[in-house]
């Protein structure tokens, strides 16, 4: 029990004097996850639009698929990507395994489709009610799938919010892309399953803490931004 | 003499089994006021979607100018669909769209705001406007364009009646400009003053294309005196 307390105790002290190495580890996370959102949306906010606005074959088995992704494990995302990067793998030469930048790639191989999605149904949701409007005054379809995404913007936030939320909470594939290296590799959810078998509770509870933390501003961010932007602009 | 504006042959609607426009063939001339008029889910909507070219059509074809091209042409629409942007970028967007050089757009938009009394609302979000404004705005965002022809779709529903009186004298100016007017409305009083020429829509079918004046004095066809007799005996 006392241990527990104890635990509990060093944890506070840790994220109360800024511990060096939790602040690395979580710098390190919060840079992973922002690049991996960053290409993510930059990816699947495009992809999402054109599957709701686009007229071409294959929409609806796309839908599917993307949908379906949404749900992919992360460890066997990492399964792949590793195979991808190891020596042996068609990027091997590239040397990316065990660094930062796989494990960004492996992120954005997770959300991207959970972006892709979600904002393919808020598209397809304002497409429904613009269509007529949009192609009485002429605009293409890809002007209107671009005039959509900015009209969405709020909601189009949330949806890269969420996935940013699942990002900083992965494990699996940052563990097997990464390696969770010391001082490389290491992120908050990597650290925190190893600190804890190896019995350093403190750095696990102020990792998980803050982890916590984050989800949490997080959602009461997106929560927050649609409320306003409904104020604002209906 | 008069020049033929559109001419729809033959013109059938379906979707899925419900036929929706039954060959419908009717001639509008350049320059006149067709107002629409028929009962609830008649089909006027679908018509004048077909017309402006968002639909096509499951058989017949339509015909512009006699045989030239499809006139500039602008619709408002029975809801109106406002961009999550203020007013004035709502009119900008769609002068965007038609292709006006970005240094004309703002003060073209602004203009025409001004001319529709909505200078006052230019920097409002769009979108949380009441009814009624957004359907003024909407208005003002089609004459922005300069159309020759305007679709307008029950342009005046959610208005009270000093706006609807205003828009009513909008229309009037925008036809003198020489733009014609199709426009669908379920107010006989506005119909009789704003229409040369009557449309009447029954079940997916024009049962008639009358001068406004012989359409009330004694509508050709038995849907049309129904609907009038109806109609006025709530007024
Ligand atoms: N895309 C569609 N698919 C199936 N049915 C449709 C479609 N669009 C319209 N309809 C049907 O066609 C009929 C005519 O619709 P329309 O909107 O043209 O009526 P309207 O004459 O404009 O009626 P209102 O006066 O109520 O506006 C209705 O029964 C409607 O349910
Ligand atoms: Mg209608």
């Amino acid at each position: 029990m006392s241990t527990i307390t104890e635990s509990f105790l060093t944890a506070g002290q840790l994220i109360a004097e800024a511990d060096g190495k939790l602040l690395s580890i979580v710098g390190l996370s919060l840079q992973v996850s922002l690049t991996a959102v960053f290409l993510a949306a930059c990816l699947g906010l495009p992809i999402g639009a054109a599957v709701a606005v686009g007229r071409f074959p294959g929409r609806k088995p796309l839908t599917v698929i993307l949908n379906g992704m949404m749900g992919l494990p992360p460890v066997v995302i990492g399964l792949l990507v590793y195979l991808l990067l190891s020596r042996a793998g068609p990027l091997g030469p590239l040397g990316l395994l065990f660094t930062p930048t796989a494990m960004v790639i492996a992120q954005v191989v997770l959300i991207t489709p959970i972006i892709a999605a979600l904002s393919r149904q808020i598209v397809a949701d304002a497409w429904r009610d613009y269509e007529e409007q949009l192609r009485s005054l002429g605009a293409s379809t890809p002007r209107a799938a671009l005039t959509l995404l900015v009209d969405t913007r709020f909601s189009l936030s949330t949806a890269v919010l969420a996935g940013l939320g699942r990002a900083v909470a992965e494990v699996g594939a940052v563990m097997i892309v990464g390696g969770n290296i010391d001082g490389v590799t290491r992120v908050m959810t990597t650290s925190i399953a190893l600190e804890t078998s190896k019995g350093d509770l403190p750095l696990a509870l102020a990792l998980g803490f803050i982890l916590i933390s984050i989800v949490l501003i997080l959602n009461a961010l997106a929560h927050a931004l649609r409320e306003w932007a409904a104020r604002r602009h209906g | 003499m008069a020049e033929p504006l559109i001419t729809l042959e033959s013109l059938r609607y379906e979707a899925g089994e419900r036929t929706l426009i039954h060959d419908v063939s009717l001639r509008l001339d350049a320059g006149r006021r067709t107002v629409v008029l028929g009962p609830n889910g008649a089909g006027k909507s679908v018509l004048m979607r077909l017309m402006h070219g968002l639909i096509e059509p499951t058989a017949g074809r339509i015909v512009w100018n006699g045989g030239g091209a499809r006139p500039p042409q602008a619709m408002v629409f029975q809801r109106p669909v406002m961009l999550r942007r203020s007013v004035l970028d709502n009119v900008s967007y769609a002068l965007y769209l038609a292709g006006v050089p970005a240094a004309e757009r703002r003060a073209r938009a602004e203009a025409v705001l001004e001319r529709v009394g909505l200078s006052p609302l230019a920097h409002r979000p769009a979108r949380v406007l009441s009814g009624g404004e957004q359907q003024r705005v909407a208005l003002a965002r089609a004459w922005a364009l300069r159309p020759r022809v305007l679709f307008l779709d029950e342009p005046t529903a959610s208005l009270d009646p000093g706006a609807s009186a205003e828009v009513e004298r909008l229309i009037r100016v925008i036809a003198d400009d020489g733009c014609s007017i199709v426009m669908v409305t379920h107010h006989l009083g506005q119909a009789r003053r704003l229409a040369d020429d009557i449309v009447f829509v029954d079940a997916g079918r024009i049962t008639e294309h009358t001068p406004v004046a012989d359409f009330f004095a004694a509508p050709r066809s038995e849907q049309a005196g129904h609907y009038l007799r109806g109609e006025l005996s709530w007024t």
